[in-house]
């Protein structure tokens, strides 16, 4: 036998093994650990371990579905929403970035010019109509990306469920403004000043420069 | 013993409650076997069927799942596969689920009762001792044990009837094996009684019991019979670990593949009923059947240590609690059969024939003889 080699011996089955007995008994102390382990944290009043956390503790580990739920991720991606301006109108401007990287085609947007007086007018477009089709959707989060000015966002932690028909699974304008971060938060993280403010460059696309 | 009507109205009610209690048993069995076997595994099991009463819901802790199984059963629809047998198949489920609850005719769940010395403590004054008496087993067979094999081998009809005629390869190889597997430990299940029909010179399980009072449990006096008979027992249920005619890895379901509704939950009902009649048995041959421990006819009597403290009771408190006794010790050990399903796996086709006939047959046959032997000294003495 060369230098170094080490010799592992095979275990052999032992009689304690052979005869079923002392290891079924071994066993059995097993399961009824777990039974009595069970059975005490199931009893009225009994603890057991908070299964929406993300723990390891040993015990029932079932999770009771609608009535308990583990938190999603922080990135996860739900249900969309349109990011609001302090003053509570859409942040889009309607430049059709998102609709363009969508790969499942769901973004459908109609771009307006703000009305004439509008501070805005000239400055930036806005969607008069600003449609998503959640069924056509594969939740990519390409229009996150694609957004130029932080308008559309995933981050509302909504996972999209079943509806009664197709119908509602259209999401339009209104309901994607309505909603709201897993914060709570409504308004865009890129807020900027607002054509008409003192902070504001003043230039348009009207005017020229 | 009693004669006459009030005989055959007293055979009624313990028909009635021997039959209606197993059937309903079984049933909570099986919300028993879904939650311990969800407790072992670290889950919840079924907890979820509900019931509407004013307004409110009641859960009861998921037994309403074998209620809403039954509802299930019955509504679905009963199917007959067209190249069956049809009386057969028929027949089957029946054939499956009549012997282990007619096993429990001679098995007693109580001492005999005595109406009309109910208050009277046993053999004191006053017991009237010309008075008859109802046993709480049906059967008076002189039999007594003979009938419990009798009826667990015809249980291997059902399977291999079912395996047969439901025009399925996958019924037809479980069928097999539930035939070869039952009728191999049949065999290891009467020897494994032989010494103790010896110990005890009788076949009757009354008889058994007296025995087991007036000297020692049988797990005491035969342990390595308790062990044969237990494992033979297990395996004549079919549950896992020797649950090969059902493996439903290798083929399907086993010889019940082809049934579905409430044939099927005779099958199962059956397999349950099974669980509690060899409980039963084990408890009244090995481990004093309806006795609490120092209890006899008369009362408590504590006999440890040289100190003798008789404490007398009613025979009518005696009765129930050895009745309560017989229950519990059934409970415990459908509990521990329960147990070993959740904990063991299943045995390969070939190692459960090899652990019947190369290790459990000759251990069985040893224990005759060192019985014998034992007996032989004994009795010489």
């Amino acid at each position: 036998m060369a230098a170094g080699t080490i010799v592992i011996k095979k275990p052999r089955r032992t009689a304690a093994d052979q005869s079923f007995v002392v290891e079924i008994v071994k066993g059995l102390g097993v399961t009824f650990k777990h039974f009595f382990k069970g059975l005490n944290q199931m009893r009225p009043g009994g603890v057991r371990p908070d299964v929406t956390k993300f723990n390891y503790e040993e015990g029932i580990a079932t999770l009771q579905y609608p009535e308990e739920k583990k938190p999603y991720a922080r990135r996860f991606r739900g249900v969309h929403r349109l990011t609001l301006r302090p003053n509570g109108d859409v942040r889009c401007t309607a430049c059709l970035m998102c609709s363009t990287a969508c790969p499942a085609q769901c973004i459908w947007i109609k771009p307006a010019e703000y009305p004439v007086g509008h501070a805005s007018r000239g400055h930036e477009r806005f969607p008069e109509e600003f449609v998503i089709d959640e069924l056509r959707c594969i939740f990519c989060g390409y229009c996150v990306e694609a957004c130029p000015v932080d308008a559309i966002r995933m981050d509302t932690g909504i996972h999209m469920t079943a509806l009664d028909d197709r119908g509602s699974f259209i999401f339009d304008k209104k309901k994607l403004m309505s909603h709201v971060s897993q914060d709570g938060d409504q308004l865009t993280a890129n807020s900027r000043p607002e054509p008409g403010d003192a902070e504001h460059s003043g230039i348009t696309r009207l005017k020229g420069h | 013993m009693i004669t006459g009507a009030t005989f055959w109205i007293a055979t009624a009610i313990k028909v009635f409650a021997i039959v209606f209690g197993l059937v309903n048993l079984g049933a909570l069995l099986l919300w028993v076997e879904r939650r311990q076997s969800a407790m072992i595994q670290d889950r919840m099991g079924p907890n979820r069927a509900s019931i509407k009463l004013f307004g409110k819901e009641f859960r009861v802790a998921g037994l309403l799942h074998s209620a809403a199984d039954g509802v299930k059963m019955l509504w679905k629809e009963d199917f007959v596969p067209p190249g069956a047998d049809k009386l057969l198949y028929q027949l089957a489920p029946v054939i499956s689920l009549v012997p282990p609850l007619t096993l429990f005719a001679v098995i007693p769940f109580g001492p005999s009762i005595y109406p009309d010395n109910l208050r009277r403590v046993f053999g004191s004054e006053g017991w009237n001792a010309a008075a008859s008496y109802i046993p709480l087993h049906i059967s008076m067979a002189d039999s007594g044990i003979l009938v419990v094999f009798a009826m667990a081998s015809s249980g291997v009809l059902g399977a291999a009837l079912a395996g047969s005629s439901s025009d399925n390869k996958f019924s037809l190889l479980g069928g097999l094996r539930a035939a070869s597997q039952m009728v191999s430990y049949e065999v290891t299940m009467g020897l494994s009684l032989v010494g103790s029909f010896m110990v005890y010179q009788t076949v009757r399980l009354e008889q058994m019991i007296q025995w087991q009072v007036d000297h020692a449990w049988g797990i005491f006096v035969q342990p390595l019979a308790f062990l044969l008979f237990f494992t033979a027992a297990v395996a004549e249920t079919k549950r896992v670990p020797f649950d090969a005619p059902e493996g439903e890895s290798e083929i399907v379901a086993g010889y019940f593949t082809e049934y579905q509704p409430m044939k099927m939950g005779m099958f199962a009902l059956g397999e349950l009923v099974e669980v509690m009649t060899s409980s039963a048995l084990i408890t009244t041959i090995f481990l004093g059947g309806w006795q609490f421990p120092f209890l006899k006819l008369d009362g408590f009597h504590f006999e440890l240590f040289g100190i003798a403290k008789p404490i007398y009771m009613s025979h009518l408190a005696v009765v129930i609690i050895s009745a309560i006794t017989f229950i519990v010790k059934v409970a415990l050990l459908v509990l521990l059969q329960m147990q070993i399903r959740w904990t063991l796996p299943r045995f390969r086709y070939d190692q459960i024939m090899k652990l019947g006939w190369r290790i459990l047959l000759p251990a069985s046959l040893i224990n005759i003889m060192l019985t014998g032997i034992v007996l032989l000294f004994v009795n010489a003495r």
